[in-house]
């Protein structure tokens, strides 16, 4: 690891501090504070119903919260409260240092357009002009996730569900963000698909020193890809810690019915 | 002296909410430490808690009470209240583990599985599968398997791999969780030399192993866990 990494890595790179988000009488999240670190990845484990997708809504600036706030470091290192950042900013981390895999790749993806276009975009929106240029970082980003380059004029509503989620991953990558969130990544996937994505995913965040914060009611999906574990309950967050040992020595009575509740390999 | 490993009073204890909140006492007063190229195997029947031990110097187990001392970058740190994060970097640089069953990630090479502690240190891919290659040999797996993924392998090759990807790194710490267990003699007396080696660099070492040949040949200390009981 570099000498720089190391040095940022002593300062968080987003910093949740009593976030809650109510619906009426509802209490979607209630307190949730929390740092996350340059490099470091952080699932946040529930059942539906439990706050997780909220929560990932408000860190990633979707969603404005009932209390409390979100910071992030921009890349001039100044930490700054997403709510109070200027249309450019926020579109700048949209655009270029955030990336956003949803569970459903048509959310993520123009289906209609080519798959070199689905990741051009996003070069473009941030002042790529040269086609070749663009085509040629388009069909690397397409190796890097295993997509034969022979489709790369293809439009996505014609690749398989693991494909797309695939592209959605390289249309996020490509422009290098420092942050990315993914909501059920493997959700909708063939087992033997969420494999191969799930060891893609780990390689390319390990590669780029990726931080992500990735929302699973998985837990195996958890244990793979995270560093550190949240589990949520009732809009709270009941548990955290290391994710092997929360998961292989839980405390909390609902930690322990989540992590039983897994069926033995 | 300057200990790499220094367990002052360490408790544990599971509450088994699902069973009515039972607790479950594991061990208490744990209390012994290990030097730089030394070999302390921890001794007792089944049950008796070995194996929560090493987790808990793992920090893959809480610890409820008392001090894991870990000396970490020439500090030392407490593992009981260690932040993830740091108990994150002591994995990296500091302590391995090689547990009884290999946990792999579906779908990846063998080789890669043992090159892998060595890359996310920053060792280049080559010469960390270069090193995987020399290791995997040694431990008799032969080289046509090597891309495959071990999870198609028996028993006794997925313990060699989990034990190549355990002592691949120059980490300073070693924990070996029945390393031997499911080996033929010819393997066993590979483990046997690496666990030599790794003393010579200066490696500490705590180890669990139920074959008294083996105990024997590798322990420099035995330290009896039944005198950690914490019975109830």
């Amino acid at each position: 690891m570099s000498e720089l990494s190391s040095l940022e890595n002593d300062e968080p790179l987003l910093l949740a501090e009593g976030l809650a988000k109510n619906y009426g009488r509802l209490a979607a999240c209630r307190d949730v504070s929390f740092a996350l670190y340059p490099g470091e990845v952080l699932a946040i484990v529930g059942e539906s119903g439990s706050g997780k997708s909220t929560l990932l809504q408000l860190l990633s600036a979707q969603l404005a919260p009932s209390a409390g706030q979100v910071s992030y470091r921009m890349r001039d290192g100044v930490l700054r409260n997403l709510a109070e950042l200027g249309e450019a900013e926020r579109r700048f981390l949209f655009r270029t240092d955030w990336g956003f895999v949803h569970q459903d790749p048509a959310q993520g993806l123009r289906m209609g357009v080519s798959a070199g276009a689905n990741v051009g975009e996003r070069l473009m929106a941030v002042g790529w002009n040269h086609y070749g240029r663009i085509r040629d970082t388009a069909s690397t980003w397409l190796e890097r996730v295993e997509i034969d380059t022979g489709r790369i004029d293809d439009a996505p509503k014609t690749y398989s569900g693991g494909m797309r989620q695939r592209l959605q991953i390289a249309r996020n990558l490509v422009t290098e963000p420092r942050l990315v969130f993914m909501d059920e990544p493997t959700g909708g996937l063939d087992v033997s698909v969420q494999a191969r994505l799930l060891d893609l995913m780990r390689n390319l965040v390990s590669e780029l020193g990726l931080a992500a914060i990735v929302v699973t009611h998985d837990l195996a999906v958890a244990r793979l890809l995270s560093h550190r574990v949240m589990v949520m309950k009732g809009g709270r967050v009941i548990e955290t810690g290391l994710t092997d040992q929360v998961l292989d020595d839980p405390r909390e009575p609902y930690t322990q019915l989540l992590v039983s509740s897994i069926l033995p390999p | 002296m300057t200990a790499m490993i220094e367990l002052a009073d360490a408790e544990k204890t599971f509450t088994m909410h699902l069973q009515g909140g039972v607790e479950l006492p594991v061990v208490r007063g744990v209390s012994f430490r290990a030097d730089p190229g030394e070999c302390v195997v921890l001794s007792g029947p089944s049950g008796a808690g070995k194996s929560s031990i090493l987790k808990m110097i793992f920090g893959n187990y809480r610890c409820d009470s008392g001090r894991i001392g870990i000396r970490h970058h020439g500090k030392v740190v407490d593992l009981a209240t260690a932040e993830p994060r740091q108990v994150l970097s002591i994995r990296r640089s500091t302590i391995g583990y090689v547990s009884q069953f290999l946990r792999a990630v579906p779908r990846v090479a063998t080789i890669d599985v043992v090159a892998e502690p060595l890359i996310v240190n920053g060792v280049a891919r080559e010469e960390a599968r270069a090193r995987a290659g020399q290791l995997l040999r040694r431990l008799n797996i032969p080289e046509r398997l090597w891309t495959l993924p071990p999870s198609t392998f028996s028993g006794g090759e997925q313990q060699r791999v989990n034990i190549a990807r355990g002592f691949i790194s120059d980490l300073p710490i070693l924990l070996l969780d029945e390393p031997t267990a499911s080996l033929d003699a010819a393997n066993r007396a590979v483990v046997v030399e690496l666990i030599a080696e790794k003393k010579t660099k200066g490696v500490a070492m705590v180890a669990i192993v139920h074959d008294d040949e083996i105990r024997h040949l590798i322990a420099d200390r035995i330290v009896d866990v039944t005198s950690f009981a914490a019975a109830a």
